[in-house]
């Protein structure tokens, strides 16, 4: 039991993770606390549902097509939106609310085209893997292999190649990586492609591990994907990993019946939200942040 | 359009103007005068509504004891919020307090002995029996009515509640110039600055965030009347938003702006609901609900763009980091 709710976490987390970078490094670069992730992981996953369902594309396409889709999607955003916002100096109060303004509209273009109701992708729901006394559905193994993926290019990424670095200059010191001539429009651009895969691909594999979705979904995940990022520290790419497995690891396993009795699963977001607040009392700067910052 | 041309209405249309004013002064309270980005409200919006309800129907309360009660306890939800969190940067501070909203909304949502569960108030005394908490309520709006002789109970209400609002309004905005008020301000614009000069910054963070979720615990007690009934559903995270937008809307620090923006926002959001021209002709009711959520969110987008001041506000207060 306590291994399946283990593997069960690694695989939320992993979701977690994915999304969670996303809205980290564009917190990092642009000081832009993105409430529309949630709802733009929401249009990945209906797009990759039109792709798939629709359409009738294999699964895997289908993803990459939502990817791509939201890549694009994220830089019109920046110029029609954001950019415009950049110049007029706008603070951290307007963009928040922007980008609150986005979600609403997002949200409700997803309910006009595709309605309310469940949907699911055109994939075996049934195919079970069993791995010794732990059991993973298709999706999950899924999730697993492609988010461990995900997470070591992202790493590598922002470790090893020039944009990456760059990246991480900007975020850690705006005004120096300016001054070292570093091209600030052509960051904010990989950014937002950056963001815009993840957003797509968390948002797919969520669907997929969920089986059945929402156009509500999105929303439902962007607060434990915020709880990660926090808990890693806002704006540290690398902390909003480790916080996204950190944070689906102790929700699952706060059910486990070896834990004074277990929590019951109906709580699992409440778990997610106290963990956070207990971290942020021990360590107010997140698992990665460094004190100066907060 | 025969609606539009409704009496009741348009009262109703007032009255929710006067609660989300209500709902609003708090967060200019919170933001306007402190700088708190508190992005929770409609958590204590829902803990006034419940405390009231649950006292009344369970404890068989007075609901003249059990709303000012109901409002104390939203406060001190606001104290036990700000306790571990207000210590935190702005920005931190926004995600834990539309996490504590939803945690409110998922405790409603599950607890069906304490709270009626996903069903709401109706279910409080248990599955299959139907109760009521507005019995005392429905008296005194009677009771209102006689003694001013209008019949219409939407009017009655709107007087009560525009009563209510323009006393906290006043009351506010003579606070707002105490000199608790100025050392709130002085806190917005420079925190270092003002615990240089001695002032405990925490203590009156905290206090400004336990009066703005009073004034949204009493704005969940006159949402109940209103409704005779709610559920975990009314209090959706979109609540708040709606409060962020009427507060930019009218403008930031601004007390008497608050009733300007709830009116404008209750006038637009009403009037949304007859978009009956081409092309909405075209949607049916539920696809228009959606296009009115659209509509408003793009309303947000375009005022943060181009008036992120509000129509009374000064641009200062908003180009602030």
């Amino acid at each position: 039991m306590f291994l399946q709710l283990l593997v069960n976490g690694l695989v939320t987390g992993s979701v977690y993770a994915i999304a969670a970078v996303g809205v980290s490094l564009v917190y990092g670069i642009l000081r832009l606390v993105n409430f529309a992730y949630g709802d733009m992981m929401a249009l990945g996953a209906f797009i990759a549902y039109f792709a798939n369902v629709t359409l009738g594309l294999p699964m895997v396409l289908a993803a990459l097509v939502a990817m791509l889709a939201m890549a694009a999607i994220s830089i019109a955003l920046d110029v029609v939106l954001w950019r415009p916002l950049r110049v007029r100096r706008a603070g951290f109060m307007s963009l928040f609310l922007a980008s609150i303004g986005v979600a609403l509209v997002l949200r409700q273009a997803i309910l006009l085209v595709w309605g309310p109701q469940n949907r699911s992708y055109d994939v075996d729901p049934f195919k079970v893997y069993v791995i010794g006394s732990v059991r993973l559905s298709l999706a999950q193994v899924v999730t697993i292999v492609t988010a461990s993926a995900a997470i070591v290019a992202i790493g590598v990424f922002l470790a090893r190649s020039p944009s990456g670095r760059v990246m991480r200059a900007m975020a850690d010191d705006r005004v120096l990586a300016q001054i070292s001539g570093i091209d600030v429009n052509r960051v904010i651009l990989v950014t937002w492609v950056i963001s815009g895969l993840t957003a797509g691909l968390a948002g797919v594999l969520a669907a997929l591990v969920q089986s059945s979705f929402d156009p509500n979904f999105g929303f439902q995940l962007l607060l434990p994907v915020f709880a990660a990022v926090v808990l890693g520290g806002i704006g540290s790419a690398y902390g909003a990993l480790a916080g996204g497995l950190v944070l689906g690891v102790a929700t699952e396993l706060s059910t486990w019946e070896g834990f004074a009795g277990g929590v019951d699963p109906v709580y699992k977001p409440v778990v997610a939200f106290s963990v956070l607040i207990v971290a942020l009392l021990l360590r107010p700067q997140g698992l990665f942040g460094r004190a100066r910052v907060v | 359009m025969s609606v539009l041309s409704s009496g009741e209405f348009w009262a109703f249309v007032g009255v929710m103007a006067g609660i989300y004013t209500l709902f609003t002064l708090g967060l200019q309270v919170q933001f306007g005068l402190a700088g708190l980005l508190n992005f929770g409200q409609v958590g204590f919006m829902a803990i006034g509504a419940y405390t009231m309800a649950i006292l009344v129907v369970k404890q068989g309360w007075s609901m003249w004891l059990a709303t000012p009660l109901a409002v104390v306890v939203a406060a001190a939800a606001g104290v036990l919020v700000g306790l571990p969190t207000l210590r935190l940067r702005g920005d931190y501070f926004a995600i834990v307090t539309i996490a504590f909203s939803e945690i409110v909304r998922w405790v409603a949502t599950n607890e069906d002995r304490l709270t009626g569960g996903s069903q709401g108030t109706i279910n409080l005394s248990g599955e299959g029996v139907a109760t009521q908490y507005n019995g005392a309520w429905e008296r005194f709006q009677g009771w209102v009515g006689d003694e001013l002789h209008i019949g219409s109970k939407d009017v009655v209400m709107l007087i009560i509640v525009w009563t209510v609002a323009l006393l906290l309004l006043w009351l506010t905005a003579r606070l707002a110039r105490t000199p608790w008020g100025r050392v709130l301000r002085a806190i917005r614009e420079d925190e270092d600055a003002t615990a240089s000069l001695g002032k405990p910054v925490f203590r009156y963070r905290l206090q400004a965030l336990a009066l703005g979720a009073a004034f949204a615990g009493l704005a969940g007690c006159f949402y109940a009347w209103q409704f005779s009934f709610f559920g975990p559903d009314d209090f959706q995270p979109l609540i708040t938003f709606f409060g962020w937008m009427i507060l930019i809307l009218g403008g930031v620090g601004r007390v008497w702006a608050v009733p300007v923006g709830a009116a404008i926002f209750g006038f637009l959001f009403a009037a949304t609901r007859f978009f009956d021209f081409p092309p909405f002709s075209y949607l049916d009711s539920a696809d228009r609900a959606y296009v009115r959520l659209m509509v408003i969110g793009l309303a947000i987008v375009l005022l943060v763009v181009f008036r992120p001041q509000g129509i009374l506000g000064r641009r200062e207060e908003m180009v602030l980091e």
